[in-house]
């Protein structure tokens, strides 16, 4: 097992570095000179001299990606033009609400995506399926605020039962941070739900052609113990894979979901970031959630070996 | 002679697999129809939206701001007194605009990026990795990150939301190939000494073309969102272009107490999406039975 973890592990690399040189690449594929974007819209031409050189934008582009690979390894990821802050501290102190809201939204979106779609699965071609996929498209259609704000003019404003907006922390009490969530979660979950929901229809009802389930119903089994341990099982491994993938939505979504609700995480961070053109923030939460992003997924492909023995052996 | 009379008629043209048989088809497919009305009504509205407003979507009338719905303003005015109906109205232009060039564009490179990947080797090695990188990395926050860069505009806001979906469709095609490649009819014509661009023209491209409308399809129903998306976070349509994103952005702050800025644009962008995922799935359905599973 720590075998098969650590060659996954080194076949992220590659994806790694090549997601390094796009992110790099991007600040000098544009039309714009990189020293300008970075010194901003009211910047005198001495200072874009001066960031030229401090950046070592003057220096030879290869040259260039190395010193910068090598200060990113080392936790580097440059400094705010707004207030001069290292990039990585601002991330760090905006995490909480974006981890939190991240986890909620995931636990949901598990929570309710799978059983939607095994009963979907299960109860095949009926009104019930139907309703299900139903929701399911229309989950998938309606944008993070277009819920967002549908949700928070009923239940906020109209209903007055949670907060429109706001974050509270778990250090400032359990339930004020739960409902401070409720809101987003839904509305950043909804996408999400619908593509669990589609995707565990889609493989439930393949597994359930299989032979197997055949023997398991002529053994004498009973519809739940088939659904749960022999059908949902199998068709772990496409339904752990939409979760991994999905998170990319989420990461978009995030961004959305913090600026309909004021929510003061990394999402906030980087759309003030926008307001403020302070490049080295952007750049520096793109290259973090990536990271992010592929790491996760990899827990996801090690995840594989849990729902299937056989993977643990191959190569 | 004979040879290219048959080759015609062997199987029913698409033009006929996409209508059926006649009376039957909207109650075959009923959700293609459905996506397809309210797609082709939007759009209407989309070029007529001169006729079918009565304001200019930019014209300031501070006396009447923030105005309830009512039959002089149908969805109400804005903070500075801007019509909210030709507003969405003219809105709908840039959505649709987006969601058409984004699919079009995408569709077209990732489809050469694709073909090239499944029949010469060091393409493969070399750009599916540079494809597996741009798929690692969060279209919208790409997309954010490109425009903080190149400044917005429309043409940028179609560069940043395409440069993200093009590794999706290339993916696809490549799969495409590499499985017709295997197809024993293909191998009959390599073997029979059929030259690269004729099995390409013939054999291959035939093969991308019903699972590439079902993707372009749902490629423009992300890119009306990311659009949206961007612009709302305002890193999108430059703010002097009516468009939904900016719409709600605007709207954002007096959402309390005047919620109609934010609302009646959002309900046009989600009828808008939903419309084009049902066409996708309905299209889906019709053209690529196999393509059921994956879900983009």
């Amino acid at each position: 097992m720590l075998a098969y973890a650590v060659r996954r592990l080194i076949a992220t690399i590659p994806v790694l570095f090549i997601v390094a040189v796009l992110i790099f690449m991007l600040l000098h594929l544009g039309p714009n000179d990189p020293a300008a974007v970075i010194a901003g819209d009211f910047a005198q031409p001495e200072h874009i001299e001066r960031i030229r050189q401090q950046l070592g934008l003057d220096q030879p582009l290869y040259a260039q990606f190395f010193d910068w690979i090598w200060r990113v390894l080392q936790g580097d990821l440059g400094a705010s033009i707004y207030n001069q802050q290292p990039v990585l501290n601002l991330v760090l102190q905006r995490a909480e609400p974006t981890i939190a809201l991240t986890l909620s939204t995931i636990s949901f979106a598990v929570i309710v995506g799978i059983p939607m779609g095994v009963l979907a699965a299960w109860k095949a071609g009926s009104i019930v399926d139907r309703v299900v996929m139903v929701l399911a498209v229309t989950g998938f259609s309606l944008p993070v605020f277009v819920l967002g704000y549908i949700l928070v003019y009923v239940f906020a404003l109209n209903l007055q039962l949670l907060p429109v907006q706001g974050y509270v922390s778990y250090k400032d009490g359990l339930v004020p941070f739960f409902r401070s969530l409720v809101l987003p979660t839904l509305s950043l979950g909804m996408i999400y739900v619908a593509l669990i929901a589609r995707m565990t229809r889609a493989s439930v009802i393949e597994v359930l052609n299989q032979d197997y389930i055949r023997t398991a119903r002529a053994k004498g089994l009973s519809t739940p113990p088939i659904l749960l341990i022999h059908a949902l099982k199998n068709a772990a491994i496409p339904i752990v894979t939409t979760i991994g993938l999905g998170i990319a939505l989420l990461i978009s979504g995030v961004v959305v979901t913090e600026t309909v609700f004021a929510i003061p995480g990394v999402g906030r961070l980087t759309v003030d970031a926008i307001v403020r053109k302070d490049y080295p923030v952007i750049q520096g939460v793109l290259l973090i959630f990536t990271v992010v992003y592929v790491l996760l997924n990899l827990l996801v492909d090690l995840s594989y070996s849990l729902f299937d023995p056989r993977i643990r052996y191959q190569g | 002679m004979a040879i290219s009379t048959v080759s015609t008629t062997r199987t029913p043209s698409r033009f006929r697999l996409l209508l059926g048989e006649g009376g039957t088809f909207t109650r075959r497919n009923p959700t293609l129809v459905a996506g397809g009305v309210i797609i082709s009504f939007l759009a209407l509205l989309a070029i007529f939206a001169p006729l079918v407003t009565r304001y200019d979507p930019i014209a300031l009338d501070v006396v009447n701001r923030l105005k309830a719905p009512s039959s002089e303003h149908l969805f109400g005015t804005d903070m500075m007194g801007r019509d909210l109906f030709s507003r969405v109205i003219y809105g709908s232009r840039v959505s649709l605009m987006v969601g058409l060039s984004v699919a079009a564009i995408a569709t077209a490179i990732g489809l050469v990026i694709g073909l090239a990947a499944g029949l010469v080797r060091w393409v493969d090695v070399v750009v599916m990795r540079v494809m597996d990188g741009l798929m690692a990395i969060p279209s919208v926050l790409l997309a954010i990150a490109f425009m903080a860069l190149a400044g917005s505009s429309i043409r940028n806001i179609i560069i940043a939301i395409t440069i993200p979906e093009i590794p999706r469709v290339a993916r696809l095609v490549r799969g495409i190939v590499m499985s017709v490649r295997e197809q024993p009819f293909v191998e009959a014509a390599i073997a029979a000494g059929t030259k690269d661009i004729p099995l390409l023209r013939r054999h291959i491209l035939p093969s991308t073309i019903n699972p590439l409308i079902v993707q372009a399809t749902y490629i423009s129903a992300s890119a009306i969102i990311s659009e949206a998306y961007l612009s709302f976070l305002g890193a999108g349509t430059p703010p002097e272009i009516p468009s939904w994103g900016n719409i709600v952005a605007e709207g954002r702050a007096l959402f309390t107490i005047a919620p109609g800025a934010v609302l009646f644009p959002s309900i046009f962008l989600a009828l808008t999406v939903l419309a084009v995922n049902m066409l996708g799935d309905g299209l889906r359905d019709r053209l690529d039975p196999q393509m059921q599973r994956s879900l983009r």
